[in-house]
Order: structure tokens, then C-alpha cells, then sequence
């Protein structure tokens, strides 16, 4: 009886062993994944910067490592790259004028980071290099690669700083907040001056300290209606505008000398 | 209240906005020019990117010309011949302007230029004007006759070839002058957004010696037609006009420029002069006073590819 009964214990093994590979030997793989309530945000005449708020979700987190708090979410919202000339004044017989500069392209026109600690926290600095992650590792290519190192490092940073005082590179730390052992959300600032075009949000995961997974989507930031249209029309049909502008301009000087004549 | 500016690109404050509109045309209603330019360095000071401020201070000027050519047309005190000619030479000024504009924003040099421009005219005109000003008002004072302006006196101007006759003007000089005149007032419209009232009425007064009562009529007449050609050469080639924004200066303008007219007649002229002379250097010495200061910022940003 021995036999027969070994054999029906060795099929549950069996089909154990072959499903065990996934689960049991390695650690679960993580991801992440991010959702937008909305493709496409429209900015209106009153806009004065707004906080968007970004859902995602982790899948298959290590109960263990969530509990310790070693997972870290750094979601980054991009605006559509451009070229950029910066430039730097100098004297010239006392007065202060545009002298050196430096076009780099394709840089974001906007930057904003919300991370669930201070990026120094989250992983080594060589690791967002590699990314290219975090308004102070962008990686920003020079449109003459030919200029000495210093000039172009020098030119960099007056980039970022430039870009970070007007708002448009912003970094929001701890704007990122885990709601359950699954569940996050994320916090990035649009700033009053923020670009229109289409921007793309990115989510990075790293557990302990090491790049785990990233996930994108996109966001397309328009002006709405009436700016909008103001704008288009501006572009596409520029010699009408400018008609209409000096239309305008006759009008309101007749109708105010209408309303308000002396003589 | 907020507004977002489609052109500029940037949210402002309305109220701010109606009230520099307002404040300038209480001055402009008060001494008789058109305020392009205070208009156009408010703007700078207001974060206004300069190209936008200049374009959209030449379209808010039309406004202002219009409404006082229309007082004027209606008194009969211009003279259309003479603005005409003007005319012609302010749009040869005019397109050699905009395409100078365009070349110096390429080359990043716009902002310096437009602050250069506007501390060198606005320092001499306001300069000569105080003088000129404080002089009348010494001699008002101890009692002396005021000078009057010879009629008849003749320059160099009046010894040039191709002679016109201005009948409303009472005038029969060279056209090489009157249009060179237009020309300059064109370049300077385009470049400085302003219309250029400032230079035309002096120059039409002292060089071509043109009648005063039809001179800040005739000027005005011209300066519809030089900021608006400005205006569609800016909007069809630098895309960087703002109707929003010209239109609320223009609202608070209109009405601040009766109230003004109102002030301006409690005024003696030569006190209006000095006082006018003085907001006209006071800018001066303001733009002059950040192209010397360390700027805080070395490096400034702009979008590359611009044709």
C-alpha cells in the first residue's frame, strides 16, 4: 500500500515544486503605477498655480520592507522640452550687458519633484545621475559641446537656479505620502507660469535605497477657452489680431471721449 | 483680481493694472502727450517681458491719439497734409525699427538697447525741458515780458530743396525734413513703444516751426497711423501683442486722462513744463539707475530659435 500512496503524495509536490520558482525562491518583483483623475488640465484667467495630486500604487510590495518604511516614491510632472539660451551679464564701461552665453536644448521648460523623503535620503547621488532625476541632476546637453567644461557647468547651474526661482523647478518634499501599504499619493506644484504643451508625469520607485521601477503618463496643460482661443488666434491668424487690436484701441478711445468729453 | 495674460503669458493683477492705466493717462491728459512712454517701462517694472510691454504700449498709444486727434479734427487745429507727409516717413521709420527690433531680440541685446534708448531721449528732452521750464518760471517771476517767438526767423532747414506748401500750417518747406522727422518718430515708435509725441511736438515747434495749435493736433494724427502700422508689424511678425493687456490700460487710461485734463488747466503752462520735466526724468534716472546697479540676477533665460 506503501507505493500507491507515496504516488498520490508526490502529485502535490510535484505541481508544488513547479509553481514555487516565482513565489517562494526570489522575492516578489514590485512595480508601480500612477493614474491622472484627468488628461488634460486647462488653465483659465484666474489661474495662480495649483497643487496637482497624483494616485498610484505599488504592486506586490514586500509587507516587511512597507512596514519598515524602505519603499520611496519620487514623482516628477515634466513639461515639454525647448531650447534655451542663457545668458550672463557683464560690465562693459559700467554698464551691465548680455555678453556670454550658452543654448542648451531640450531643456523641461517646467521640473516639479514630490518625493516621500529628501532625495539625499532616498538613494546616492550617482543613482539620480543616472536617472537623470531631480532638477539638480537633468541632464542638460549643450547645444556647442565644444565649450570647456567649466563655462557649461557654470551656464548649468545658473539654469536651474534661474528655473527654480521663477517656480517653474520646484521640489516638494514629503509630497509624496503612502495611504496604505499599497496606495500613494503625490502632491507636485504647477506654477503660475506654468507651460502649456504636453507635460509627463513619471513615478520612480526605489526600495532601500535602489532604483526598483518606473511608470509614466501624460498630461496635456492647455489655456482654456477664451485664452486659448486668444492665443490661437494670435498665431494662426496674426494679421487679423493686429487689425483687431487696432480696432480696439480706435473704439475705446472714440466711446471714452463719447462718455467722458469735457469740451 | 487675477488675470492671466494670454500673450505674456503670466497672471497679473487687474486692479493693478487699471490703475497704472489711469495714472498714466491722468498724466497724459495733463500735459497733452500720450504716455507710450511711461506706459512701456511700467511695464518692464511689472515683470512684463520688455518685447510684449513695447508691443502692447504702441497699440494702448492708439488709443489715446485717437480719442485726442478726434478734440482736435473737431477744433479744425490739424493739419492733414503736413501729417500725411509725416506719415510716410513714419512708416519707412517704422519697418526699419521692427526689423532692428527683431535682430537685437535674436541677439539678446533687446532689453539693453530699449533701456539705452529711452535714458538717452527721455534724459535729454526731460533735461532741456527743465531748464527750459525754470527759466520761464524766473522770468514769470521778476517780472519780465516773456519772449516771444520770432516769426519769420529762418534756418538751415528752410534752405533745402523740394519745397511743399502746408496751408493749415501756414507753412512752405522742403519735405526732406518733415518726412526724415516721420521716419525717426516711426523707428522710435517701433522699438520703444511709444508714440513719440514727446520729439514730434518740440521738433515740429522749434525746427520746422509749425503754428502750436496745429502741432499737438497734426502730431497726434500721425502717431495713430505710426502705432498702428507698429502694432500689426508687431503682431503679424513678433506675435507679441496683448489685447487684454492693451485693453485694460486703455480702459483706465481714457478715464484718467479727462480727469487729468481737468487738473492740468488749474496749472500755469510753465509749471505744468517743469512738473512734466521732472516724471520724464525721474524715468530716465530709474532705467539709468538698473543698466549701472549689479542686477541681482547675472544670467537671465530666454527661448532659443527665435527667428
Amino acid at each position: 500500500m506503501a507505493g500507491p500512496r507515496a504516488f498520490a503524495a508526490a502529485i502535490p509536490l510535484s505541481m508544488l515544486l513547479a509553481l514555487s520558482p516565482a513565489t517562494a525562491q526570489t522575492p516578489p518583483v514590485e512595480s508601480i503605477q500612477i493614474g491622472l483623475s484627468t488628461d488634460a488640465i486647462s488653465i483659465t484667467a484666474g489661474f495662480s498655480g495649483a497643487d496637482l495630486t497624483i494616485f498610484g500604487s505599488l504592486e506586490n510590495p514586500d509587507p516587511l520592507i512597507a512596514r519598515q518604511g524602505r519603499y520611496d516614491v519620487v514623482v516628477v510632472l515634466e513639461g515639454p522640452p525647448r531650447p534655451v539660451v542663457v545668458r550672463r551679464k557683464d560690465r562693459v564701461l559700467g554698464v551691465w550687458v548680455n555678453l556670454d552665453s550658452e543654448t542648451f536644448e531640450n531643456v523641461p521648460v517646467s521640473y516639479s519633484v514630490a518625493t516621500t523623503r529628501p532625495l539625499q535620503d532616498i538613494a546616492e547621488p550617482a543613482k539620480y545621475k543616472q536617472l537623470s532625476l531631480g532638477a539638480q541632476n537633468l541632464y542638460m546637453k549643450p547645444a556647442d559641446e565644444t565649450d570647456s567644461p567649466a563655462t557649461i557647468e557654470e551656464f548649468t547651474a545658473a539654469l536651474r537656479d534661474r528655473k527654480a526661482a521663477t517656480g517653474l523647478y520646484s521640489e516638494n518634499v514629503g509630497g509624496v505620502q503612502f495611504l496604505s501599504q499599497n496606495l500613494f499619493r503625490a502632491t507636485v506644484r504647477l506654477a503660475p507660469n506654468v507651460p502649456v504643451g504636453t507635460h509627463k508625469a513619471r513615478a520612480f520607485l526605489f526600495k532601500s535605497g535602489m532604483f526598483v521601477k518606473e511608470s509614466s503618463a501624460q498630461l496635456e496643460i492647455r489655456k482654456s477657452g477664451f485664452e486659448q482661443s486668444v492665443f490661437r488666434v494670435a498665431h494662426d491668424y496674426s494679421f487679423l489680431y493686429g487689425v483687431f487690436a487696432i480696432s480696439l484701441a480706435m473704439l475705446t478711445g472714440w466711446l471714452g471721449r463719447l462718455i467722458f468729453r469735457k469740451d | 483680481m487675477g488675470i492671466y495674460l494670454p500673450i505674456a503669458e503670466i497672471s497679473v493683477n487687474v486692479f493693478v493694472l487699471l490703475a497704472m492705466g489711469a495714472a498714466v493717462g491722468f498724466l497724459s491728459g495733463m500735459f497733452g502727450v500720450g504716455g507710450g512712454f511711461l506706459i512701456t517701462p511700467l511695464l518692464i517694472f511689472y515683470n512684463i517681458p520688455p518685447a510684449i510691454a513695447v508691443a502692447t504700449g504702441a497699440n494702448q498709444v492708439i488709443a489715446s491719439s485717437f480719442s485726442g486727434a478726434l478734440s482736435h479734427f473737431k477744433r479744425g487745429t490739424l493739419d492733414f497734409k503736413l501729417g500725411g507727409v509725416l506719415l510716410a516717413g513714419g512708416i519707412v521709420g517704422s519697418t526699419a525699427g521692427i526689423y532692428v527690433f527683431a535682430l537685437l531680440r535674436r541677439l539678446g541685446q533687446l532689453d539693453l538697447f530699449i533701456s539705452l534708448l529711452y535714458v538717452a531721449l527721455l534724459g535729454t528732452v526731460g533735461g532741456l525741458m527743465l531748464v527750459e521750464s525754470v527759466n520761464a518760471l524766473r522770468a514769470s517771476r521778476s517780472g519780465a515780458a516773456p519772449v516771444l517767438k520770432k516769426s519769420g526767423q529762418h534756418n538751415w532747414i528752410h534752405r533745402l530743396p523740394f519745397k511743399m506748401r502746408f496751408r493749415a500750417s501756414k507753412l512752405f518747406v522742403s519735405v526732406i525734413p518733415v518726412l526724415g522727422l516721420g521716419a525717426a518718430i516711426g523707428f522710435l515708435s517701433s522699438i520703444m513703444g511709444v508714440g513719440g509725441g514727446f520729439i514730434m511736438v518740440p521738433a515740429l515747434i522749434y525746427l520746422l516751426k509749425v503754428p502750436t495749435n496745429v502741432v499737438i493736433g497734426t502730431s497726434l494724427f500721425q502717431i495713430i497711423f505710426t502705432s498702428a502700422y507698429t502694432t500689426l508689424v508687431h503682431a503679424t511678425t513678433n506675435q507679441t501683442v496683448d489685447v487684454i493687456l492693451a485693453f485694460l490700460l486703455m480702459a483706465g487710461g481714457v478715464a484718467g486722462a479727462q480727469y487729468g485734463a481737468k487738473a492740468g488747466q488749474r496749472l500755469r503752462g510753465e509749471q505744468l513744463r517743469a512738473l512734466l520735466a521732472m516724471l520724464v526724468l525721474a524715468v530716465a534716472i530709474r532705467l539709468a539707475v538698473d543698466l549701472f546697479v549689479t542686477p541681482p540676477n547675472l544670467y537671465s533665460l530666454s527661448a532659443a530659435g527665435l527667428n
